[in-house]
């Protein structure tokens, strides 16, 4: 197993009164992909939303608990959010480009950090482009809006837009539902070729694509962490009860 | 009642009011172009009022109404944006101020005109005016009267709720999907706004106050007693001048002028040059909201 980048301790959200998260405990190793599943309103994207202070922005969120990255507690009253979410991409349910070119998309993470000499964004988007798997496509309209691209292009549109501010964590939140099986195979694909060098978080609804993508599988159940191991052991002899319902599709 | 009997009557209603609507709109274009297009032309224009108002031109209605609109834009706009960007981003749904601001901005919508011209009166020519004769000019009276800056100001705070409204409804256009991917890419708060928020909410901004302002062109009760007058035989030079008004204009020949039924044409020729004006400017609206929408697909 790879070393621990992600490590999370006690963690319990609340959305005023409502308990969404409790007491999760999990380690997340470097460079691999872990999944999270679960029936929805478990709380696995508050969960992936945690791990970039995402949740931060919602009116009313208390959170308890600590989550190490890079052995740093980033709920620390001095961590600088800014840069954490630099440190940690998100990749959404519903592909968010701006209303912007393909080329400013991918530009945008690259100037808000002051880079502006026009060879280095050059070469940054095509970069990005490439590692997305998404180069090829649209080297010849790179100065179209984004909004132009299929919704697949779109969804690697933004991987692509994520990796050009050099992450080491990439958290998806189901990146592929709203896609087609052939975009879907796409992105997974991409997620294979991606764990190379970044850790990957993916929240999914599908199971077979929890083991078809992940190395690590964790179960939610209404708040709860049920059950975290490697995506095989989870998928041919789990621990839990609860877990074997699941995946059998008995519930949820 | 049977259903379809309820739709007809509803059907019939809505037409009916669309069709008054209708109505009332090309009564007042064809009363106004029919009375006022025969004296329109480039004296009417270009010309100073002549001999008791009855004849020449509105040249320095024209160029009073342009000053005032531009002096009021340059005061409401930069004010009401921000006030909006506040509202929209930066106050929380339980803020105080928040709740403080926007009871004020209702309330300032629905007071009638009347009472700005009378608070631009006392406030800006009665305290601001009289203090800063007082400290500027030794006493000696230059600001402490009327003058195109307070009928400006006065006309500014007029739009300045229309302004913030339009604003920040166009700012909350923007999905919060678009702020969670600049913020989720490291952007801060501020650099979300700016790169993302104020562009994709450009269009809606610049409609919202191009109409405001040109609501405000055309008021007359804000700028009675700050800064209008009657007749002018000069430009304004200075902010400390007064000028002269369309809608005042209209408003003085029609009611104030020793023999209104001379000025009927004249009257009629202003109304169509003001209407002329603001539907000019609701066009640029229009048209800038449709090439930028065209541009950002
Ligand atoms: N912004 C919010 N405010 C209040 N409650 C919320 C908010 N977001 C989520 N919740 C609640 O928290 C719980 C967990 O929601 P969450 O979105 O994390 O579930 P999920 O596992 O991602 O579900 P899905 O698979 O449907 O996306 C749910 O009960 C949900 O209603
Ligand atoms: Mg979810």
């Amino acid at each position: 197993m790879n070393n621990i980048k992600v490590k999370v301790k006690d963690l319990s959200l609340r959305y005023g009164t409502n308990l969404a998260l409790k007491n999760i405990t999990m380690d997340i190793p470097e460079k691999m992909v872990t999944a999270f599943i679960g029936p929805s309103g478990c709380g696995k994207s508050t969960f992936l939303r945690t791990l970039n202070r995402m949740n931060d922005l919602i009116d009313n969120v208390t959170i308890e608990g600590e989550v190490y990255i890079d052995n740093i507690n980033i709920y620390d009253k001095n961590i600088d959010v800014v840069n954490l979410r630099k440190k940690v991409g998100m990749i959404f349910q519903k592909s968010n480009p701006f209303a912007k070119s393909v080329y400013e998309n991918i530009a945008f993470g690259p100037r808000i950090n002051g880079i502006s000499q026009k060879s280095v964004l050059d070469e940054i988007v095509e970069r990005s482009l490439k590692q997305a798997a998404i180069w090829d496509e649209v080297k010849d309209r790179l100065f179209n809006s984004a909004l132009s691209l299929s919704g697949g292009q779109q969804q690697r549109i933004c991987i692509a837009r994520s990796l050009a501010v050099n992450p080491d964590i990439i958290l998806m939140d189901e990146p592929a539902s709203a896609l087609d099986p052939i975009s879907t195979a796409k992105i997974e694909e991409l997620i294979h070729e991606l764990k190379q060098d970044y850790t990957i978080i993916i929240v999914t609804h599908n199971m077979q694509q929890a083991a078809r993508t992940s190395d690590l599988t964790a179960l939610f159940y209404m708040g709860d962490l049920v059950e975290m191991n490697k995506t095989e052991i989870i998928f041919s002899n789990p621990a839990k009860k609860q877990t074997e319902d699941y995946i059998s599709g008995r519930f949820g | 009642m049977n259903r379809n009997v309820k739709d007809t009557i509803f059907e019939g209603l809505t037409g009916i009011s669309v069709l008054l609507i209708i109505f009332i709109i090309v009564s007042i274009l064809a009363i106004t172009i029919v009375g006022g297009w025969p004296n329109l032309n480039w004296t009417f224009l270009s010309e100073f009022p002549k001999d008791g108002m009855t004849k020449g031109g509105i040249f320095p209605a024209i160029v009073g109404t342009a000053v005032m609109t531009i002096i009021m834009a340059i005061a409401a706009v930069p004010f009401g944006v921000i006030t909006a960007i506040y509202l929209a981003e930066y106050a929380s749904e339980k803020s105080v101020i928040a709740k403080i601001i926007r009871f004020a901005v209702k309330t300032l919508a629905v007071v009638p005109s009347i009472i700005f011209g009378l608070f631009g009166l006392g406030f800006f020519i009665g305290f601001i005016g009289k203090n800063m004769d007082g400290l500027l000019n030794g006493g000696e009276l230059r600001w402490g009267q009327p003058n195109i800056l307070w009928a400006s100001l006065t006309m500014a705070l007029l739009t300045l709720p229309v302004v913030i409204v339009s604003v920040e409804e166009a700012i909350r256009t923007i999905p919060r999907e678009m702020r969670e991917a600049s913020l989720a890419l490291g952007a801060t708060k501020w650099q979300t706004i700016r790169k993302v928020v104020l562009p994709g909410s450009v269009s809606g901004i610049l409609t919202g106050t191009i109409l405001a302002v040109s609501r405000g062109a055309g008021e007359v009760a804000p700028i009675l007693f700050t800064g209008a007058a009657y007749f002018l035989s000069n430009l304004p030079h200075s902010l400390s001048d007064q000028f002269m008004s369309l809608g005042y204009h209209i408003y003085i020949m029609s009611t104030q002028s020793s023999n209104v039924d001379a000025t009927q044409p004249i009257q009629f020729a202003t109304t169509l040059v003001l209407l002329l004006l603001t539907f000019s400017l609701n066009a640029v609206a229009v048209t800038l909201r449709y090439r930028i929408r065209k541009k950002a697909k």
